[in-house]
């Protein structure tokens, strides 16, 4: 009897250790599938914390090329097809600012290419030149403004005067 | 500007990784272009400026003023327009700077020291209205190209110097002589060494002028870096394109000086007036001389709301390139009607003239005030913007503020 009482207990010995194996086994693969999700273990850390450092992240990579609103905030480009040629053909020598303050028709913008090669250094834009006029005659094209624009007044403001 | 060199090589490294392999043809592309990203120098600081002047363009550097800023009788430098062709010189070297006179109407060219220029000469102070010829650019239509200046790119300083033709005189110019061209220290923005980013000038005759300036100083001090220290050339009336900045050689040229921005479109308008949008071929273009008559609302500021019965005290300035306005008038009816105003002798000659007057209105409403100077031509602004020309240069157009009385 003391033998198969003996058997038993170590029987039941290696059955506890499969268990705790498995255990083991089974939290390491939770926590491995945890960490693929989560790999900074955010979760557990202090929230707000965690928030800011993510949002930093998320800025210092993405701030090169950000668009906001439509607008490529680096350069104040307008984001449509081929806003990127556009970049980084036309913000070498001079500020995005001399093209977006200007409005072309598709002729005109293809003449001022022209003569920035011809007068200004301005090197062969080969292929690109077609996305890069493209995107000019469709995002600043010309508007008619007439002989005579209305006065835009955004700021009203009270002016104490004397009274007559 | 040392700073400055140390963190564009720094940051230049860094960037070639970054865009280098999007730049197509890079290879063509000149090792020393300066990408737009790292000029990131705050302007209101680097040129000490009024936080409400308006920057159009940052490179090169290309600023205007708004109407209430140029309110001064004498124009300041944080509110004085900034319109640069290139990019500002950088290590200017005072005490070496060299003023070069030269060209094919000199029997024999000659140097003079910036010590040399104030030595010799008897000095004269003038305030000079300068105005680009641009300056109202954005109204044409269809629209023209370039910077869209607005109303701020004029100004009105003191500037002190010695007389151009003292300096001609002490050379002796050959009877040949019929226009001078500068040539200065700035660079392409190229940085193409080979190329000058302007270099204009002027008929013999104004370059005589007794208010024609070698200017050192600007309303009493050092001329800024931005308005062409050490050493400009001031042409009063003109466009500002002949008042060369950094100036360190003078042309004297027995043609009409052929340096770069006088050809083709550059500053000139058609010779005879054409539809809006004419094709211009350069041989019909003809060189801006004199600035047309016009005038500017500097009080108040437009958007200005007063109380029913009141009345609004309005000021401002008028110019009319080589001559003296005549009259001012305002209106409150779009025209229909003008009133005189007050109108100020000009302090010497090519200087602006300040007017005023009291303005009161009949009822309550919107109003617009519009101002309009007449030159001693009998010549005066109009209403809407004047003749179409390919670049945009000379709208003189009647300035106008918003008013309502409530």
């Amino acid at each position: 009897m003391a033998g198969d009482n003996e058997f038993k207990a170590q029987a039941k010995q290696v059955y506890r250790m499969l268990v705790v194996v498995w255990c083991i086994v089974l939290l390491g693969a939770v926590f491995a599938a945890y960490v693929l999700v989560d790999p900074s273990l955010s979760a557990f850390k202090d929230k707000s914390e965690t928030e800011l450092s993510v949002v930093r992240d998320e800025v210092t990579e993405d701030d090169w090329d950000k668009v906001e609103n439509g607008i490529h905030l680096r350069t104040g480009f307008v984001e449509g097809e081929g806003l990127l040629t556009v970049v980084n053909n036309c913000t070498s020598c001079h500020s995005a600012k001399l093209v977006t303050q200007n409005r072309m028709s598709k002729e005109r913008w293809v003449a001022t290419i022209r003569w920035m090669q011809e007068t200004q250094n301005l090197w062969d834009l080969g292929e690109n030149e077609e996305v890069i006029v493209n995107y000019l005659a469709k995002n600043y094209a010309p508007t008619t403004v007439g002989r005579r624009e209305n006065l835009q007044t955004t700021a009203w403001y009270d002016l104490q005067v004397n009274a007559n | 500007m040392k700073r400055r060199n140390f963190v564009k090589k720094a940051t230049l490294t860094t960037m070639a990784g970054i865009i280098g392999a999007d730049i197509v043809f890079g290879a063509n592309m000149p090792l020393n272009y300066n990408p737009m990203a790292l000029q990131d120098a705050d302007p209101f600081q680097l040129f000490g400026l009024d936080k409400e002047m308006v920057v159009l363009n940052d490179k090169p550097w290309n600023i205007e003023a708004k109407a209430h800023l140029l309110d001064e009788k004498i124009t300041s430098n944080k509110n004085m327009f900034i319109r640069n062709n290139g990019l500002i010189p950088e290590n200017i070297d005072v005490d070496n700077w060299v003023l070069t006179i030269d060209g094919e109407s000199v029997s024999e060219s000659k140097t003079y020291s910036l010590k040399d220029l104030k030595s010799k000469f008897k000095q004269y102070t003038y305030q000079l209205t300068v105005e680009c010829g641009g300056n109202g650019r954005s109204e044409f239509n269809p629209p023209a190209k370039g910077n869209q200046w607005t109303i701020g790119a004029v100004s009105c300083a003191n500037w002190t110097g010695v007389r151009l033709q003292d300096v001609l005189n002490d050379i002796g110019i050959k009877s040949d002589a019929v226009y001078i061209g500068y040539h200065a220290a700035d660079t392409h923005i190229s940085r193409d060494p080979n190329k000058e980013p302007i270099s204009r000038g002027v008929p013999i005759a104004k370059a005589m002028q007794e208010e024609t300036l070698l200017a050192f100083k600007m309303n009493g001090e050092d001329i800024p870096v931005s308005h062409g220290y050490p050493l400009r050339l001031v042409c009063g009336g003109w466009p500002a394109s002949t008042s060369g900045k950094w100036v360190n050689r003078i042309s004297i040229r027995n043609i009409v000086h052929d340096g770069t921005k006088m050809m083709g479109t550059a500053y000139r308008v058609p010779c005879n007036a054409v539809a809006p949008g004419d094709v211009v071929k350069d041989e019909d273009m003809c060189i801006i001389e004199s600035m047309p008559v016009k005038s500017l609302l500097t009080y108040p500021k437009s958007g200005a709301m007063i109380k029913d019965g009141n009345t609004l005290n309005i000021r401002g300035h008028a110019w009319a390139g080589e001559l003296a306005v005549e009259k001012m008038e305002y209106s409150i009816d779009f025209g229909a009607t003008w009133k005189v105003c007050t109108l100020d002798k000009p302090v010497n000659r090519l200087a602006w003239q300040h007017f005023s007057a009291s303005v009161s209105f009949p009822k309550k409403g919107y109003y617009e005030i519009w101002a309009k100077a007449t030159d001693a031509n009998g010549v005066g602004q109009p209403m809407l913007v004047p003749g179409w020309n390919p670049k945009g240069y000379l709208n003189n157009a009647c300035h106008r503020i918003a008013v309502k009385v409530n």
